[in-house]
C-alpha cells in the first residue's frame, strides 16, 4: 500500500509540471447505484441471508492540457453493502498520469487494460485483478498499479507494462452469498515469490488488425491473478508466478465473428492450456424495426480442472442478445451455460434500459439448476438470484 | 416476312435506342457526383461537435451530444472517430470507422465501463443510430463508388440550378433501394435533400440540409441537417457546432490508442 502512496506522490509532481501553461479541459462523471440482490432460497451455511441492499458510488474526474498531450485521470469506487463485510469495499479504479509523444504513449499510476474477444470467459485478460464481489461475470476489475508504455505504428501496437504492486482477491464474506463453505480470504494466501505483493510482474502484447482478422499476442510474467490449489484436499489457495502466453483473434465476416482466445500458462503446480472459441452472428435490423438480435455460441476449455477456483471447464455456452436500438437503448442478454463432463447447467438474463435521460434500470438473474459435487459451482447451488438496480449519472 | 424483319429492325433500334438514353443518363448521374466529391476535396481533416435532437411522434424530445473527427483519404476512403458526450451512461463510448471505397468498412468500438476495445460488423448498416431516424449508413463517409447512379432531371430554384439524381446502393445490405437526390450546381454541388425509399421501395425517409455555411471558400457545410421518417412521424435533427477544417490531424489520432484515449 505504501508504494501506492508513493506512486500518488510522484504522479502530483508530473501532474504539476507544464500545467497551466495552456488552456486545460477538465471533465467530471459520477454514477450513484442503488441495488438489490435477492436469493431465491435460503443460505447453505450459516450467517446467510436472503435480500442484500447496497449502494455503490463511482466518481470520475480527468483533466487534459497542452492540447491533449498531457492528461491525469482518476475513477474511484465504492460500494456499501447491508450485511457483507467483504462486498462493502472501496478501490482506486483508475489514477493516472499519461503523456502522448506522438506515437509513443506513457502511462504511470493505477490503469484498467482490457484484451480479448470472448463473451462467456475473460481468459487472457490478466493484468488487473478481479472484482469478484462486484460482479457475477468477471468484468468487474481492480485499479492495478503500474507503468505502462504503448507504441501505435504501421505494425501495430505494442505495449509494455511493468506492475510493481500486485492486489489480492477478494471473496464474498461470512454473510455473503456465492461463496465456499470457508471464507476464503483472499488477502491471507501465500504467494509463490518471496517478494509476494511486491514482486515485480511485467508484461507484453502485440495487437494489430489484417483485414476482417484481429490479433492479439502476450505474454505475462509474475504473481497469478487467481489462486490456485495446490492439493484439492487440503484446500490450500496460493498465488503461484506464473509464465503465460495468450493469443486472441477475430475474424470479422459480414455479420458474423469468429472469435478465439487461448492461455499456456507454466506455473510449478500444474502447466495448463485453456481457451473459449466461438461465434457471434446478428440479424441486424428485423423487418426494419431497428431490432438487432445477436447469436452467440461458444466452446470453453480449462487445463486445470479441479485445481481452478471457477466452473468452466468444460462447457458450451449458448446466447442471445436483443438490441432493441430506441432511445432508451433497450438491452437483453439471455444466456445457457452447459457443462459437458456434469450436468452443470446455470442460465442468467440480463436486462437495461435508460429513462429520464440520466437514469438506467438493470435487472438480472442467474439461476443454478444443477450442479454435481465435483464441481466448485456445487458451493453455491442454492445461490440462484435477482438483481435490480437503479442507477442515477451526473 | 419483309415486314417481320422491319419489326426486327425496329425493335433492336429503339431497344439500343433506350440502352444508350439509360447510359447517357447513367453517365451523368455518376459525373454530378464525381463533381461533388471533387468539389470537397482538400479539406484534409475536419472536427465537429454534433448535437442530436430526437422528436417522437407526440414531441416530446432527446438530446445526444457527439465529437466528430474525421481524416480524408483521396485513394480510399476516409477515417473517423465519434466520441459520444451524452448520454451520460454511455458517455466516452467511441467508435473508430475505416471507410473503404468497396467492401466492408472497418470499425471498432470502445466501451469505457469495461474498457473493452471491439471490432463489431459494419455490415448492420441498414439499423438506427442511437435511436435517431439516422441509419449508420446515413452517416458513414459517402463514397462515389458506394452507389450507381441514373440523372433524372434538372430544376430551378431561386435562380439556383439543382440536378436531382437517382443513385442505387451497391451493397445489397443497405436498407434502400434507392435515394432521389438534390445536388446544387450553382452552389458546388452540394446536396440540399434527399428522399429514402425502403426495401419495398415506399418513400421512408427525407433528409434536409439547412443554413449551408462555406469553409475556407470551398467547404459547404449545412449547420443543420433535419431527417423526417414518413412511415413513423418521427424526427430527428443534427445540429452541427464549431466546424474546424485543416486541424492537423493525422494517421496516429486514428489508431486504437487514440480510440481508448479519446473514450476517457
Amino acid at each position: 500500500m505504501k508504494r501506492i502512496f508513493i506512486l500518488i506522490a510522484m504522479l502530483s509532481i508530473l501532474l504539476t509540471s507544464g500545467y497551466g501553461q495552456n488552456k486545460a479541459f477538465h471533465d467530471f462523471k459520477a454514477e450513484v447505484e442503488i441495488e438489490d440482490r435477492v436469493f431465491l432460497k435460503p443460505g447453505l451455511y450459516e450467517g446467510q441471508h436472503q435480500n442484500y441492499i447496497s449502494i455503490a458510488f463511482q466518481p470520475e474526474y480527468s483533466v487534459e492540457w497542452k492540447e491533449g498531450k498531457y492528461s491525469f485521470k482518476t475513477t474511484l469506487f465504492g460500494r456499501i453493502d447491508q450485511h457483507d463485510n467483504h462486498r462493502t469495499h472501496f478501490d482506486i479504479r483508475e489514477l493516472y498520469w499519461q503523456g502522448v509523444f506522438n506515437q509513443h504513449e506513457i502511462s504511470v499510476g493505477l490503469k484498467e487494460i482490457y484484451w480479448g474477444v470472448t463473451e462467456s470467459a475473460h481468459i487472457v485478460n490478466i493484468i488487473n485483478q478481479t472484482d469478484v464481489v462486484e460482479s457475477f461475470d468477471g468484468e468487474a476489475k481492480m485499479g492495478q498499479p503500474m507503468v505502462h508504455y504503448s507504441l501505435a505504428n504501421k505494425l501495430g501496437i505494442f505495449d509494455v507494462f511493468f506492475m510493481p504492486y500486485f492486489r489480492t482477491i477478494t471473496f464474498p464474506g461470512e454473510e455473503g452469498r456465492l461463496r465456499t463453505p470457508i471464507v476464503l480470504e483472499g488477502d491471507d494466501f501465500p504467494f509463490e515469490s518471496n517478494s509476494g505483493k511486491y514482486h515485480p510482474d511485467v508484461a507484453f502484447r502485440w495487437s494489430n488488425y489484417i483485414g476482417a482478422f484481429d490479433v492479439g499476442l502476450s505474454y505475462f510474467y509474475g504473481n497469478s491473478r487467481q489462486p490456485m490449489i495446490e492439493d484439492i484436499q487440503a484446500f490450500d489457495p496460493l498465488y503461484p508466478l506464473i509464465h503465460q502466453v495468450g493469443l486472441d483473434l477475430q475474424a470479422t465476416t459480414g455479420m458474423m465473428l469468429w472469435k478465439y482466445e487461448g492461455i499456456y500458462n507454466n506455473n510449478s503446480i500444474k502447466n495448463f492450456y485453456a481457451m473459449a472459441a466461438g461465434f457471434e452472428y446478428t440479424f441486424g435490423n428485423v423487418g426494419g424495426k431497428g431490432l438487432d438480435i445477436g447469436i452467440l455460441g461458444e466452446y470453453l476449455y480449462d487445463g486445470r480442472d479441479e485445481l481452478a477456483i471457477g466452473s468452466l471447464q468444460h462447457d458450451i455456452f449458448t446466447g442471445m442478445r436483443l438490441g432493441f436500438n430506441d432511445i432508451s437503448d433497450s438491452e437483453i442478454l439471455a444466456v445457457a451455460i452447459f457443462d459437458l463432463h456434469y450436468p452443470t447447467k446455470i442460465y442468467s438474463i440480463e436486462g437495461s434500459r435508460r429513462f429520464k435521460e440520466t437514469f438506467t434500470i438493470e435487472l438480472e438473474g442467474r439461476f443454478f439448476t444443477k450442479s454435481a459435487p465435483e464441481e466448485f459451482l456445487y458451493f453455491i447451488r442454492d445461490d440462484s438470484f435477482l438483481r435490480f438496480a437503479v442507477s442515477k449519472y451526473f | 416476312m419483309k415486314n417481320l424483319l422491319i419489326i426486327v429492325l425496329l425493335t433492336i433500334g429503339v431497344l439500343s435506342n433506350v440502352k444508350s438514353f439509360a447510359q447517357d443518363n447513367g453517365q451523368k448521374g455518376l459525373e454530378i457526383a464525381e463533381l461533388a466529391d471533387k468539389a470537397d476535396q482538400g479539406f484534409e481533416s475536419s472536427e465537429v461537435s454534433l448535437k442530436m435532437i430526437l422528436t417522437n411522434k407526440q414531441g416530446q424530445e432527446s438530446i445526444r451530444l457527439l465529437e466528430n473527427n474525421t481524416l480524408e483519404f483521396l485513394e480510399d476512403g476516409d477515417k473517423s472517430l465519434i466520441v459520444f458526450n451524452s448520454p451520460l451512461d454511455v458517455k466516452g463510448t467511441s467508435t473508430l470507422t475505416f471507410t473503404h471505397k468497396e467492401g466492408s468498412d472497418d470499425q471498432w468500438l470502445y466501451l469505457p465501463a469495461v474498457k473493452r476495445v471491439k471490432r463489431i460488423s459494419s455490415d448492420n448498416k441498414s439499423g438506427p443510430f442511437m435511436g435517431s431516424e439516422f441509419a449508420y449508413e446515413d452517416l458513414s463517409s459517402q463514397e462515389v463508388e458506394k452507389y450507381t447512379y441514373k440523372y433524372i432531371k434538372d430544376e430551378v430554384k431561386d435562380g439556383e440550378t439543382l440536378q436531382i439524381v437517382e443513385r442505387y446502393p451497391v451493397d445489397e445490405k443497405s436498407g434502400y433501394t434507392r435515394q432521389v437526390v438534390w445536388f446544387n450546381k450553382s452552389k458546388a454541388y452540394r446536396i440540399e435533400k434527399i428522399d429514402f425509399y425502403d426495401r419495398k421501395d415506399a418513400l421512408l425517409k427525407t433528409l434536409t440540409y439547412e443554413n449551408y455555411e462555406l469553409y475556407l471558400d470551398k467547404h459547404w457545410r449545412a449547420d443543420e441537417m433535419i431527417m423526417t421518417n414518413h412511415q413513423t412521424g418521427k424526427m430527428t435533427r443534427l445540429v452541427f457546432e464549431d466546424y474546424a477544417f485543416k486541424t492537423g490531424l493525422t494517421d496516429q489520432d486514428f489508431s486504437q490508442n487514440s480510440l481508448v484515449r479519446a473514450g476517457r
